[in-house]
């Protein structure tokens, strides 16, 4: 049993314990080593021109101006790298969606399609040079008509954002049950509950921003990228494609990555650029992204509109769920931006309930804004709002409280491994012994009674549920292929062992803030019996680490500590051969434990793990067909997903006079299996919760008509702040996923995906009396004050009621 | 973000100041760099000099004087937020100040920079309109006070000259007032999409003169006229509180952004000035 496999192995071990993150000197103290900090002999520095206009034909670029300014190397626009550049491709192709994919090229050539598109780049001396003359270069466009939401993208007569492709459909993709059979059960049920829902744009912010610095050895043909990726080795291929390099001349290296939350995993046109700059000047080229760049230039995520229906009995029971989308996609297909909105979405709308009929269909759009793609959660987050918020307008339908109507439909325990409506298979979970968790700290009954008291005074408190499971740990590369990812999700490691029992660990998991150097060397420490001082875990260089898929989808742990787990596994066992032939005794009477081999029974008959080390490497005795030196590596690719569960809780009050949001109470119950460090395990979760909460109260990204992005900076884009969120109260269930080695789930998604629909039903329960069923996010003060006011016009008797 | 070239002055006295200021037509004082700094880097300002005027002694501390509280143009708001003096006779000024941006920023900022800046959602032209103080100026015509009443005009506008440093702030010692100053931040910027200064003098259970300065409402920070008459005078009751507060923008453009509409703001002046008078009856 995994469960087994993650307990301690010896008394001590740091399995399961909360050690502070051995990251974190270096990168609180200013030594991480980020790609800004990256400096070579002769750089030259790029600034990137970008378009002002949403949609505009290019008549004309001058830049003879520019290229008079003292410093100045080169300027490149769309004309100059055509043909040199191939086009920025996307790296998911749902089957049977129809994607029309089009070009995407690195700098536009004709016309630009969203504000902030590449138009030229500025390559000078000094970022002083380079900015002036960005200045001077004089672009000619003829503005045209945009369009920039899904609502808008399918009319008649809307702005093509590309040529060839009617009412911008990039993609229309279904999956789950045949429409027939949910169609009859929506016109037979006793109940159904409708709603549209927007689920709005997001802008990803990480501290860090992106930047790359590209460096290319004409003599080698070589180039090295540093670049801030989630994905070295995807970047890897994907920039050896577009500029016609060999992959094995092509070093990406991803050392300290400040935050990416899916905004990191895409290749750019940026990164080709600077690498293409790099070996057309013969030197090396840094780019920084600035803050204002970052808002247009970074992929965005989420900006769905739904519409979604419910059908069930009265007793509660759900019968059949249809998810309609329109999903924006932005101006071009970003590398994962078709699989975000489908795959990652519209597999999983039923949640952690139990619908026997249930489909969902999407369309996704191309529009005159910037691509969007993976942001935490990336697609189920989406799946979760919908679905949450449908069972508590469902339980308003038929007067059932929600959390009754949940536990009614939640997938039981002897389920498992549940198969749903989409076909998928959800690993392990004990959904009620979550919910049951939750209300040991939230007494429900006291709470309806003091909500109850509150009304009485004119007080709107409220209580918000999500039971919710998520898919991640991705994935099993047969289903990568099947659902058109056009890469495995296998995961690598290889574990070195040096002649002073020291060891090196390499992965192919690229992690830029979740914490894996604190926890894989936790499960080496525990498996191989060292001191954590004695383990290095090295990542994010394409040429230190032989391959690896990188870090998304809460699959670091689950895959990649699969492939570090197996390699252990290697390790010991060769150790073992070796052990045995010194201690001359058989292999099976050896017993490992606390970083000693000892003979069963004879606990003085013993050799110490870094003895064998030694041994192994100076190799002046080794047992017959035992080669020297001792590492080991292994390839994991998991069998299946791994689906984490839980139960969020939060209390709300809304002040009617202006619509005040106050979060009184957060409780979130979370179950990613068993938790290697409970300390970093904590910090996702809130970090997640608190990314979560913000797409619910402040955070919205907004274009005007003509494709202006209204939030394009952070005096106008709500990031959430600490002091504006009661202290999150957190507890754990454990459910090992029973597929994987270590028996882990994954918990970087799962607090975003909980907490949004969380926050939005307390804040719909305590606005229920009015008569106020949906509002869309950001529930931003001015939007719940209208409604609290459109409330009071259309139905003055219940709230009179309400208030006296 | 990077800065274009300009030339730098850090003079140590105000007639050196002055006088590098009118060598370079062009130059901007530079206090704390919290507000031109940025509109350098957003390159929406590019002046050819800047003098610095942290090294002037002048512009410095905060003193009782005669009947004023004098409080130098380089006062930080961080110092500003806890200076006893402040406390005692200018307490909405404090308050005003410790809501200002975050710690970074009331390290930096200066008293004299927020003013000359005039940003139309900045907590001290509130604060400074309801406690009637006077900008107190220099330049090389010599010296004049500008009354906080006539000193804003518009975004980013004042009745500053160019050639006009701000020397001080001073406020009138007229007695007893309770005073407080209530903002409603931008989630983003922390701004003021709402802010109210309100001084009251009372007599008795009577408003005997009242003062109300609000901010971030119209494009510029104003006296809420009305309200101040219908208190004047009167017994603060409830149902006066409720109407002296629904005038609180009465004759003003409310503008609205995306954030708060017009009609949204409007009502959230209206709140927010019932608040500060149901606290300043309360308080005492
Ligand atoms: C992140 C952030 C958040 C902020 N939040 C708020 C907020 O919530 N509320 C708020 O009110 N403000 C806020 N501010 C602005 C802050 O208060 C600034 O400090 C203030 O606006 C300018 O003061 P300063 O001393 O930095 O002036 P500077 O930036 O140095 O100068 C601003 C302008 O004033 C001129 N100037 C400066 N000193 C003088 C003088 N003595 N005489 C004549 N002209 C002078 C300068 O030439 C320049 O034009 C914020 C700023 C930042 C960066």
């Amino acid at each position: 049993m995994p469960s087994e496999q993650l307990a301690p192995t010896r008394p001590g071990s740091p399995m399961g314990q909360s050690i502070p993150r051995r990251e974190d000197a270096r990168l609180l103290t200013g030594h991480g080593h980020y790609t800004a900090d990256v400096n070579r002999p002769g750089q030259l520095y790029a600034v990137m021109v970008r378009s002002p206009h949403a949609h505009a034909h290019i008549r004309s670029i001058r830049t003879d101006a520019a290229r008079a300014v003292a410093g100045v190397a080169a300027i490149y626009t769309g004309t100059d790298v055509a043909g040199r550049i191939a086009p920025i491709p996307t790296a998911w192709i749902p089957p049977g969606s129809d994607l029309a994919i089009t070009d995407h090229p690195a700098l536009a050539d004709t016309t630009v399609r969203y504000v902030g598109d590449g138009v030229a780049m500025v390559v000078a001396e000094s970022l002083d040079s380079a900015r002036e003359a960005r200045a001077l270069i004089d672009v000619d466009y003829e503005p045209l008509g945009a369009v920039t939401s899904v609502a808008d993208a399918m009319r008649e007569g809307a702005p093509r954002v590309h040529e060839g492709v009617s009412q911008n459909v990039a993609l229309h993709w279904r999956a789950g049950s045949d429409p027939s059979a949910v169609d009859h059960a929506m016109k037979t049920a006793e109940v159904v509950v409708r709603q549209a829902i927007v689920q709005q744009r997001l802008v990803p912010n990480p501290m860090e921003p992106r930047a790359a610095v590209a460096e290319f050895d004409a003599a080698a043909e070589a180039l090295t990228l540093w670049v801030t990726s989630q994905n070295p080795h995807i970047h890897r291929l994907l920039v050896a494609g577009v500029l016609g390099l060999a992959e094995h001349r092509v070093r990406v290296i991803a050392q300290d990555v400040g935050g990416g939350f899916g905004s990191k995993i895409a290749c750019y046109p940026d990164e080709v650029l600077v690498a293409f700059a790099a070996r057309d000047l013969g030197r090396p080229v840094k780019w920084v992204e600035e803050r204002r760049e970052h808002f247009v230039a970074t992929t965005h995520g989420r900006d769905h509109v739904d519409e979604v229906e419910l059908a069930g009995r009265r007793d509660g029971t759900f019968t059949a769920l249809r998810v309609r989308t329109r999903a924006n996609l932005g101006a071009y297909l970003s590398t994962a931006g078709p699989g975000v909105p489908t795959i990652l979405f519209g597999l999983i709308t039923n949640g952690p309930y139990d619908i026997p009929l249930a489909a969902t269909e999407v369309y996704g759009l191309y529009t005159h804004t910037t691509p969007v793609d993976a942001y935490r959660g990336a697609g189920r987050p989406e799946a979760t709002f919908l679905i949450e918020r449908l069972v508590d307008l469902f339980a308003r339908e038929i007067g059932m409280d929600p959390v009754a109507v949940r536990s009614k439909n939640l997938v039981t325990e002897d389920r498992f491994p549940y198969t749903n409506a989409f076909g998928i298979t959800y690993d392990s979970g004990r959904y009620h012994a979550s919910l049951d968790r939750a209300l040991e700290h939230l007494d429900l009954g006291a709470f309806r009674s003091e909500q109850a008291a509150a009304a009485r005074h004119g007080r709107l408190l409220g209580l918000g549920v999500s039971t919710y499971v998520e898919m991640c740990g991705l994935g099993p590369s047969e289903v990568a292929g099947a659902v058109g990812f056009q890469g495995g999700l296998w995961e690598h490691a290889l574990v070195r062992v040096l002649p002073t029992g020291k060891v090196m660990v390499m992965t192919g998991i690229s992690p830029h803030g979740q914490g894996e150097e604190t926890t894989f060397a936790q499960v080496v420490a525990d498996r191989l019996g060292c001191a954590l001082d004695d383990i290095e875990v090295m990542h994010g260089d394409t040429q230190l680490v032989s391959m690896g898929w990188g870090t998304y989808g809460s699959r670091s742990t689950a895959v990649g500590g699969g492939a570090l787990s197996v390699a252990l596994d290697r390790v010991v066992d060769k150790a073992r051969k070796i052990a045995a032939h010194v201690l001359e005794a058989d292999v099976e009477d050896l017993a490992f434990r606390e970083g000693r081999f000892a003979v069963h029974g004879v606990p003085d008959r013993s050799v110490a793990f870094t003895d064998v080390a030694l041994k192994a490497h100076l190799a002046w005795s080794l047992p017959e067909g035992v080669e020297p030196g001792l590492e080991a590596e292994a390839s994991y690719n998991p069998s299946n997903f791994t689906y984490p569960f839980g139960t969020h809780m939060a209390v709300v009050e809304v002040d009617p006079d202006t619509g005040d949001i106050n979060v009184q109470r957060y409780l979130a119950v979370d179950d990613c299996g068993p938790r290697i460090n409970p300390l970093i395990v904590e910090g996702q979760v809130r970090g997640g919760i608190v990314q979560g909460i913000g797409q619910a109260l402040w955070e919205g990204g907004a274009y005007d008509a003509q494709g202006q992005l209204l939030t394009g900076s952070l005096m106008d884009y709500a990031l959430p702040k600490a002091r504006w969120l009661p202290p999150i109260e957190t507890d754990f269930t454990e459910t090992p996923a029973p597929h994987n080695p270590l028996g882990v789930k994954g918990v970087g998604e799962t607090g975003t995906i909980a907490a949004t629909p969380t926050i939005v039903n307390a804040v719909m329960d305590a606005l229920a009396p009015m008569g106020i069923h949906h509002l869309d996010m950001p529930l931003t003060p001015e939007r719940v004050w209208r409604a609290i006011q459109d409330a009071r016009t259309t139905a003055p008797a219940a709230t009179g009621g309400m208030r006296s | 973000m990077t800065l274009g070239t300009f030339r730098y002055e850090r003079p140590s006295s105000l007639d050196e100041a002055i006088r590098q200021a009118v060598e370079a037509p062009g130059a901007r004082w530079l206090a704390g760099g919290m507000s031109l700094l940025p509109l350098m880097k957003m390159e929406l300002a590019a002046p050819p000099a800047l003098v610095d005027l942290a090294g002037v002694e002048d512009l410095v501390g905060v003193r009782e004087r005669d009947d004023v509280l004098w409080v130098g143009a380089m006062t930080r708001h961080a110092e500003l937020a806890l200076h006893p003096l402040v406390a005692r006779h200018a307490s909405l000024l404090a308050a005003a100040a410790s809501q200002v941006g975050d710690p970074q920023v009331r390290n930096r900022g200066t008293i004299g920079g927020s003013l000359a800046h005039a940003d139309p959602a900045a907590d001290l032209p509130a604060a400074v309109l309801a406690l009637d103080a006077t900008i107190q100026v220099a330049s090389p015509r010599g010296r004049r006070g500008i009354p906080a009443g006539g000193f804003f005009l518009g975004p980013l506008m004042t009745a500053l000259e160019p050639d006009e440093v701000i020397v001080a702030v001073t406020v009138p010692q007229r007695g007893a007032r309770r005073q407080a100053y209530r903002k409603r931040p931008h989630p983003a910027s922390g701004y003021a999409v709402v802010g109210i200064a309100a001084s009251l003098r009372w007599e008795g259970d009577r408003v005997a003169s009242a003062a109300v300065a609000v901010t971030g409402v119209a494009d510029h920070a104003f006296r809420a006229q009305r309200t101040e008459a219908l208190l004047t005078g009167e017994v603060l009751t409830d149902a006066l509180l409720v109407e002296a507060s629904g005038v609180v923008t009465d004759g003003q453009e409310v503008w609205g952004d995306l954030y708060a509409s017009a009609e949204y703001r409007r009502h959230l002046a209206g709140v927010t000035t019932r608040q500060v008078l149901e606290h300043l009856r309360a308080d005492g």
